[in-house]
């Protein structure tokens, strides 16, 4: 048994959901007790959907279990494909049904379905979600790419963008920006997969000359596989950051046969400038801790160490299965790698590390807000605010001007710093008030003092002070005033509980 | 379960309510959460407790899906996740879960009670929680006492965890011999606010040995005995309820106490148990009560006469739907619930209008062909569910926000009601 509060991945059937959700006319049959459709919520939610996600449950019940939870999957199967008219299906069990080993596979074969059955063994008890994403994608790839389609083997290259999901972080803007790219050096699109993809989409990826994987997390298992099926070389370079973007356009103008100068110049890339510009100058060797999946980490340290001149003062990744990738890239800067899914070891790491300035998932973001620490956003997984309505890719030129904007933000500026150190004992710039942006973690006493405190000879009762205590202080300033007007205009004096409610009720609307 | 437990409530008022109406019993596909999702407001009520969920990935993934950014301050609980080496023998996960709470409880030194949760995988593989917490309490006593409830999805239903919870309590809490002078006992976690409110209310009208479960500190039960009488002050604590029972102490039939009706009729249920005078119990209650009404004012010209569904979730429906009906004029079209306990909510069902659609359980895709049908103006339902709803133009309030925010009693009254009415004038304000 492991010990965890906080988990950097779900189970394996969230990943299964991620690939459903994602794709059209797709329906997941998922074998599970009341409960596991909490998961449904983090598509509505924080990704703000406004589809329900494709997903049947079974939600049995303790009463069930006697009886023939078979049947009830089978039922669940028969009437999901009847409601939804899917052109497919993909059948999987929780961790819980895995436990009373129904076998939806078996089950579904014998029921003779009017579509493809993909079923799905994702091991709850050793893997979790990404695994639960790449399995499940290549399993559909697998299942549903038709042999007989071959690359067309015209003057236009054509390719198959592979790896995004739902719930992948910015992987709607990503996808936006590699198309730009893909588009300037004339090479089409066959599909784009699991987002947005059919079935029927899914059949034919065997049309296109080469893949292009953008997440080797969820999308390396399927490319392997259509590398060996379909003879297509696969784009392993992953284009985040200005480096990687640019040697992301010259791969892929290599296996297009096409010069890659129409992606390259006036490329819209105003990161090196940014950078180079003096107000950049005090980023440098500012130590930097990364943390996240293995690719966005790995992108991240390239970004930070040869575009921004940072020092990658730690390195990690959560997801054991790219260990390999990170130990390599963690070498390269000197520095030892932590592969860990226990949150309280990557906060020792950063404690230990003492950086400047910290790039994680939203777990380190709140790390670094316990630490004091100016810390961005650059993996999975992510709270609603990481899902935002403007363009924010990551990959491509505009992404690494996104990438800019977005680790700076949180530095103290360069003019600024410089005014800190001038004005040091000024009490505005004092350490002890904190840099401006960090708001939440100035000291509280200076700001809250005045609005919160009772006036030396208070109108308020003991007891009516202590009441309003207990109101959350991001509002308690407003129950005073509002109080105190009410009070003043009623010729209620002193402030009791009464008062305080009476005004309660008379501002409520 | 029997009705002559619970002392006959006077004869209904409005005959032909929707308290005889047949429920419209439905299986299928159930869109709510497990009892494990209690733990999200138990820890932060009890707060010498520890939560330990003895379950799978899934169950981490939830509790830290529902608990939202509360994740991150040291919370009280944590899962114990079962990994595949667990499941190769019985004997080895009873070694793993001794030593994962001994390594907690070296972490947490101010602990003082400590439950082991159930969950669907631990139920499954029939982990005996039970006979572990015994194991480990007799290890730890006297300063960490050790018990166990099942928060399963199998077994429970979202705010159904707190009903096991609170019975795991019930065998704990002190004796009160036969022949003591009469308590009251309020039963079911209130924002500390609303449950100091009450016990100022309490202490106004007369009645002053109340106790409260859960309390403050999990250490400090209140005692229960043959003179005690209790009041739920949540709909979903059917367990507790037998289990306090059980151990000699009774029911008092009252309302729900949402809004001003419900608060006085739950009030009342206690002045007139423990002989409070009734000139005296009006006076009392008279400024909460008007104050209450005038709250709730604010919302009434935007609530009276729409539409309302709700979608099954937490139990709290039917009371709701009853508050919303009596004092708001809101029309209730269908009032889903996980589960109806007609015994703790007959009272309620009467005040329902007799058009109301009672649902129990849940085949979700049917019942939103129903919503769809219905069109009302306003469903009550999950984060699943909501915004998927509000794509299809149908104006939404998410359910648990009425589990997390304060809403019983009078001074709530207004916040209560304004829950409903700010989807509503969201809509009309927004010219996007």
């Amino acid at each position: 048994m492991q010990l965890s509060v906080w988990t950097y991945e779900g189970p394996p059937h969230v990943g299964a959901m991620r690939v459903a959700t994602a794709m059209e006319g797709m329906h997941y049959v998922l074998h599970a007790p009341q409960g596991d459709t909490y998961a449904d919520l983090l598509f509505t939610m924080i990704e703000r959907r406004g589809k329900r996600p494709p997903v049947t449950y079974t939600t049995f019940q303790a009463r069930d279990l006697g009886k023939d939870t078979a049947q009830l999957f089978q039922d669940a199967a028969r009437d999901a494909i009847e409601r939804f008219q899917p052109q497919a299906v993909m059948v999987g069990a929780s961790c819980t049904a895995e436990l009373i080993q129904d076998d939806p596979a078996g089950l579904c074969e014998a029921m003779d379905l009017p579509c493809p059955v993909i079923p799905l063994e994702l091991p709850s008890y050793q893997r979790k979600e990404n695994w639960g994403a790449a399995e499940t994608f290549y399993q559909v790839v697998r299942h549903l790419a038709d042999p007989s389609i071959t690359p067309r083997g015209g003057q236009r290259k054509l390719a198959n963008i592979l790896g995004p999901t739902a719930l992948g972080f910015r992987h709607r803007d990503d996808v936006i920006e590699v198309r730009r790219i893909l588009d300037a050096l004339g090479v089409e699109v066959n599909c784009v997969a699991p987002l947005g993809a059919s079935p029927a989409d899914i059949a034919r990826l065997g049309a296109a000359d080469f893949n292009v994987v953008l997440y080797p997390e969820t999308g390396m298992e399927a490319a392997r596989w259509l590398e060996r099926t379909f003879r297509q070389p696969t784009v392993r370079t992953v284009p985040i950051g200005v480096g990687a973007t640019r040697e992301f356009v010259r791969e892929v103008a290599a296996l297009a046969g096409v010069d890659p100068s129409p992606a390259l110049d006036g490329d819209g890339s105003r990161l090196p400038w940014w950078s180079r510009s003096v107000d950049s100058t005090y980023l440098t060797g500012k130590r930097v801790f990364i943390f996240g999946d293995a690719t966005h980490a790995i992108a991240a340290a390239r970004i930070a160490r040869d575009e921004l001149g940072f020092e990658v003062c730690g390195l990690g990744c959560y997801n054991r299965e790219f260990a390999r990738e990170l130990r390599e890239a963690a070498a390269e800067h000197g520095v030892e790698p932590l592969i860990t899914d226990d949150h309280l070891a990557v906060e020792d790491a950063i404690a230990a590390a003492s950086p400047e300035l910290v790039l994680g998932t939203q777990m380190e973001r709140h790390i670094a807000k316990r630490l004091r620490l100016p810390c961005a956003v650059i993996s999975s997984p992510v709270h609603v605010q990481d899902f935002p309505a403007r363009h924010s890719p990551q990959m491509g030129f505009e992404g690494a001007n996104v990438i800019f904007d977005s680790w700076v933000h949180p530095l103290v500026m360069g003019l600024e710093e410089h005014l800190l150190t001038m004005f040091r004992e000024d009490f505005e710039f004092s350490d002890h008030a904190g840099a401006s942006h960090l708001h939440a973690g100035a000291p509280k006493e200076q700001t809250v003092t005045g609005q919160d405190e009772p006036a030396i000879g208070s109108l308020w009762t003991d007891e009516a002070e202590r009441e309003l205590k207990k109101i959350p202080f991001f509002v308690r300033g407003k129950a005073r005033r509002n109080t105190e007007a009410f009070a003043a205009e009623n010729d209620r004096a002193p402030i009791d509980i009464t008062t305080l409610y009476d005004a309660k009720a008379h501002y409520a609307r | 379960m029997s009705i002559g437990a619970v002392p006959l409530s006077p004869a209904p008022a409005t005959v032909g309510g929707a308290d005889c109406a047949p429920a419209l019993r439905e299986r299928g596909q159930r869109e709510v959460f497990c009892g494990l999702t209690g733990i999200v407001w138990l820890h932060r009520k009890m707060q010498d407790a520890f939560f330990l969920v003895v379950g799978s990935r899934t169950c981490a993934h939830l509790l830290q899906s529902a608990a939202g950014v509360m994740i991150f301050a040291e919370p009280r609980f944590a899962t114990a996740i079962i990994e595949e080496r667990d499941l190769a023998g019985m004997a080895d996960c009873h070694e793993e879960l001794d030593r994962v709470v001994t390594r907690l409880l070296e972490r947490r030194p101010e602990i003082r009670t400590l439950f082991l949760v159930g969950s669907c995988p631990s139920e499954v593989i029939k982990l005996d929680l039970a006979k572990a917490a015994e194991r480990l309490g007799a290890h730890y006593a006297p300063q960490v006492k050790i018990l166990n409830y099942s928060g399963s999805g199998i077994e429970t239903t979202f705010t159904e965890g707190e009903d096991a919870c609170l019975a795991a309590l019930v065998p704990e809490m002190p004796a009160l011999p036969a022949g003591s002078p009469a308590e009251l006992l309020v039963v079911g976690t209130l924002p500390d606010v609303v449950e100091d409110q009450f016990l100022r209310l309490f202490g106004e009208l007369g009645i002053t040995r109340v106790g409260v479960l859960p309390a403050r500190n999990a250490a400090d039960l209140p005692a229960v005995g043959p003179d005690t009488r209790f009041l739920l002050a949540q709909p979903f604590l059917t367990e507790t309820a037998m289990a306090l029972e059980g151990r000699g102490a009774r029911q008092l039939d009252a309302l729900l106490p949402f809004g001003a009706e419900g608060t006085t009729d739950w009030l009342r249920a206690a002045a007139e148990a423990f002989g409070i005078d009734e000139m005296h119990f009006n006076r009392v209650i008279a400024p909460g009560r008007e104050r209450a009404k005038r709250a709730i004012a604010h919302s009434r010209e935007r609530l009276e006469g729409k539409r309302i569904t709700f979608l099954p979730d937490s139990q709290l429906e039917v009371p709701l739907a009853r508050f919303l009906a009596t004092e708001l004029g809101m029309v209730p079209v269908e009032v889903g619930t996980p589960y109806l306990n007609r015994r703790i909510l007959g009272r309620e069902l009467e005040l329902l209008p007799e058009t109301a659609r009672i649902s129990e359980g849940q085949h979700v895709e049917r019942q939103l062909d129903r919503v769809r049908a219905d069109r009302p103006d306003l469903t009550v339902c999950g984060l699943g569910l909501a915004n998927p709803l509000e794509a299809e133009g149908l104006s939404t309030k998410w359910a648990i926000e009425l589990v997390f925010s304060p809403i019983h009693g009078f001074d709530q009254a207004g916040d209560l009601a304004e829950l409903f009415a700010r989807p509503l004038r969201r809509r009309d304000v927004l010219r996007v």
